[in-house]
């Protein structure tokens, strides 16, 4: 069994086509995610756009929502805001209950 | 191997039409959806749903599993079950591959993956391995501090001979400093290995953190609840604290609430900005048993005036 411990970085701040990559997506689809608002990269051109933080898990998210279930991206922007909703509700009330 | 019961996963009869497979077959992808359904076996249960309708959604391969079930498998459960030799004589499989990176069970593989099919998919440009993707849980601690850690992971590996099966690996990863939930991790190269002379692709891991006793991240901010007690909370002064980085002074202001929260700036998940910790006060009685101690508490009920149902009306 190999020992050695493997260079690892946390991915953060994306490029369009690095995003496209990381979650096998078509740019057509990132695109229309930007333009109902599930992801907002910073930078003002599609070229200077970057993905950070927690737009990267969303649009992992997005995709498979999409692939999975045939959602299109009105539908895809509705159940995760849903689901983040449902998370954070859950959070909260995982406070009352003991570990 | 195990066998797979196709038709019970989907829950429909073993007669039921091509229509009646796709209704239950979407009805359990939306169920199980991992994305949705926060359940341990959601996940395992996505897979089988979906590996089922591979096969029942494809006139070929569903008569192929048909004739295969008229000789029903040995031993209870199905366990150690074999395909007899030749058992797909006659049929010729021209459906197309499943999707990009699903995998199945060794059951599936064993029965409908022809050779290479795989192989000749995963590539990008030239000769390139597929990225792969996983999930892993760390602790609270691990992400302040940053560790070497062995972790368990499930991912496809690609044999001599070009077939791919699925295979549980440890693998040695350094946690970086300040990694968040919901964050990834990349591990150059450590993905599915070009067939082609490329480079491998990368494996990239999804943090998520194991539920701790204490703490709740959110982003790079920890939500605690802070016991004092109730003389703490009326005269105010310092309380010793624990962080995943050590222990801390915190000041309580006199006449503290119950639920108001105190917040420590930079003491959350390092980064830049580092985030805050937010402890929640939470004013705890003590549990009095002794003469003394009923004692202090018939002498403040006599000297304080207070009515805490003052509020209440009636």
């Amino acid at each position: 069994m190999k020992r050695a411990t493997h260079q690892s970085e946390i991915v953060d701040a994306l490029s369009l086509q690095d995003l496209c990559r990381f979650c096998h997506a078509d740019e057509d689809w990132v695109i229309e995610l930007v333009e109902y608002g599930v992801l907002e990269p910073k930078g003002t051109h599609v070229e200077s756009w970057r993905f950070r933080g927690a737009n990267i898990v969303r649009a992992k998210k997005a995709r498979r929502l999409n692939r999975d279930l045939g959602i299109n991206a009105a539908g895809v922007a509705m159940v995760i805001e849903l689901l983040e909703e449902r998370d954070e509700i859950r959070r909260r009330l995982s406070r009352y209950e003991p570990v | 191997m195990e066998f797979k019961d196709y038709y019970e996963i989907l829950g429909v009869k073993r007669d039921a039409s091509a229509d009646e497979i796709k209704k239950a077959f979407r009805k359990g992808a939306r169920k199980y959806h991992p994305d949705v359904n926060t359940d341990a076996d959601a996940e395992v249960k996505f897979k089988d749903v979906n590996e089922a309708y591979e096969v029942l959604k494809d006139p070929e391969r569903r008569a192929a599993y048909d004739q295969l079930g008229k000789t029903p498998p040995p031993g209870a459960g199905g366990a150690g079950f074999q395909p007899p030799p030749g058992w797909d004589g006659g049929f010729e499989f021209t459906g197309a591959a499943p999707e990009d990176d699903s995998v199945f069970s060794d059951f599936f593989e064993s029965l409908f993956r022809r050779g290479d099919a795989r192989a000749s998919r995963g590539g990008m440009g030239a000769g390139r391995g597929a990225d792969t993707h996983a999930k892993v849980e760390i602790s609270i601690e691990d992400a302040y501090r940053g560790a070497s850690r062995t972790l368990r992971i499930r991912a496809p590996v690609v044999n001599p001979d070009g077939t791919v099966t699925v295979k549980d690996r440890n693998i040695a990863v350094h946690i970086p400093k300040g990694v968040q939930e919901g964050q990834h991790i990349r591990l150059a190269g450590q993905g599915t290995p070009s067939l082609g002379g490329g480079s491998a692709g990368d494996l990239f891991l999804e943090i998520s953190f194991a539920a701790h006793p204490v703490y709740r991240a959110s982003g790079r901010d920890l939500h605690l609840d802070l016991p004092i007690a109730p003389w703490e909370a009326a005269l105010g002064g310092h309380v010793v604290m624990p962080t995943p980085a050590g222990k801390v002074e915190l000041r309580i202001p006199k006449n503290a609430r119950s639920g108001q929260k105190m917040r420590l700036k930079g003491k959350g998940l390092p980064g830049k900005p580092p985030g805050d910790i937010y402890a929640t006060l939470k004013i705890v009685n003590p549990n009095v048993t002794t003469d003394e101690g009923r004692r202090f508490f018939e002498d403040m009920a006599k000297a304080m005036p207070f009515d805490p149902r003052a509020n209440l009306g009636g």
